[in-house]
């Protein structure tokens, strides 16, 4: 930030402090501060992340003595369905997240032999907060404890009469999660586990509850990452979900990813993922790619 | 679903392997260079804090020959080597500069650099980094 901009902002918001030694540095708001990749990626919801799976870390390269934001663009090319998601993230002194994401789930020639038309879309908004609790994934490995956060997801999708008559309860519904995260820097390797309550039908894209099962059920999400070097991050995700609906089962997930941290302002996530059975439609196997700008 | 269940085990595995990987019977004093190549990397590491105009001023009121010997001994004794720390607590050697995580960090991509200039491979890099990064706790005092 611009020296001007920074005093500026540190005066306006009371933010500079009684300097008692000269050594002292200036509070950044924007300070870009964190180390590279450790404000993780854009998952498929819009939360910080990997590809699937929300992490504890808090998105943005803002440490806890400042502000980091992206916005970020996700693609996903099945064969017989497509997922565009972009969305926009902030994260609050290493503490709070927020985020929202519109995903757009085109059903494209598929949708006729579902009977809902050629190039039928869902789209679906998802708004997400996030807490960190306790721990430092970076620094903390003198410590077993992981960095653990609390989340909250809520999700509104515009097809509530489709989803009615699959046999879905809902066009709206919140994911709770608990997420913990652990960087073994000596070994190159960060793990990831989160517990999620859920109701949502194929993330939300077809809605809440079902006429199988029609209220919450815990899954569980797990993350696997090798970093090979200061950019480039090796790993792979699954994810179990809900089977609420009786007209077509729904499968757990999984993909293998690379992410590539070009800087802290430019990341690409690319991976190879299979989101099993979607709407009768088997093997949903294909490439995810997920590009995220910010500071 | 078994069989995605299994080859993400099977990859879990695989790369905990890969970052369990190590030569079992050196230290890491040995895969750093022993004395010439940490001594190079010390030198290197504090020739960069000191270009670094996010953290040098911190160093205004440092004795950098005295650090540079301390520095040494301190990532010696970590590193498994035959050295003995003995200058102050890392509380007390950076009381009064309330440095912050941005500070620290700053100082980690320095490290970075110079161990990058040594040619010592991210793992290694990784695992030294691990001995030093419980030391935030007490040099960021704000």
């Amino acid at each position: 930030m611009h020296k001007l901009k920074r005093h500026f902002l540190a005066s306006l918001f009371g933010l500079l402090p009684v300097i008692s030694s000269a050594h002292a540095t200036e509070a950044d708001l924007f300070d870009s501060g964190k180390l590279l990749a450790t404000g993780g990626v854009s998952q498929v919801e819009g939360a910080g992340g990997g590809g699937l799976v929300p992490w504890a870390l808090i998105t943005g390269y803002g440490t806890r003595d400042a502000i980091g934001g992206n916005v970020h663009g996700t693609y996903v090319a099945l064969p017989d369905f497509t997922l565009r998601s972009p969305g926009i993230s902030l994260g609050l002194f290493d503490r709070f997240e927020f985020s929202y994401a519109r995903q757009t789930f085109d059903t494209g020639s598929t949708g006729t032999k579902l009977g809902l038309g050629s190039g039928y879309k869902f789209h679906q908004n998802i708004w997400g907060v996030k807490a960190r609790l306790v721990g430092d994934a970076v620094y903390d490995q003198d410590s077993w404890l992981p960095q653990i956060a609390i989340g909250l997801q809520y999700k509104k999708n515009d097809r509530g009469a489709v989803i009615k008559a699959i046999g879905g309860k809902s066009d709206e519904g919140v994911d709770v999660y608990l997420a913990a995260t652990k960087l073994f820097l000596a070994q190159s390797l960060l793990v990831n586990a989160t517990l999620r309550e859920t109701k949502a039908n194929q993330f939300g894209l077809l809605g809440f509850g079902g006429d199988r099962k029609a209220g919450y059920s815990t899954q569980f999400e797990g993350s696997l990452a090798y970093l090979v070097s200061r950019n480039l991050a090796l790993g792979a995700e699954y994810r179990t979900k809900p089977d609420n609906l009786s007209f077509a089962k729904e499968e757990d997930v999984f993909d293998v990813f690379a992410a590539y941290f070009l800087n802290k302002h430019l990341s690409l996530t690319a991976a190879y993922t299979d989101l099993g059975t979607i709407a009768l439609q088997d093997h949903q196997r294909g490439l995810y790619l997920s590009l995220q700008a910010g500071f | 679903m078994m069989t995605k269940m299994k080859f993400v085990l099977l990859l879990a595995a695989s790369l905990s392997f890969a970052g369990a990987a190590r030569a079992g019977d050196t230290t890491l004093y040995d895969d750093l260079g022993g004395e010439a190549g940490l001594t190079r990397i010390v030198n290197d590491a504090t020739d960069a804090f000191l270009a670094d105009k996010r953290i040098s001023a911190t160093f205004d009121e440092t004795n950098m020959d005295r650090f540079r010997v301390k520095l040494y001994e301190q990532f010696c004794e970590l590193t498994g080597g035959p050295c003995k720390y003995t200058g102050h607590s890392m509380a007390e050697a950076h009381k009064g500069l309330h440095l912050r995580n941005v500070d620290f960090n700053a100082l980690v991509e320095d490290l970075q650099d110079a161990l990058d200039k040594s040619d010592i491979p991210f793992a290694t890099q990784n695992r030294l980094l691990a001995l030093l990064a419980p030391m935030q706790h007490e040099v960021v005092t704000r």
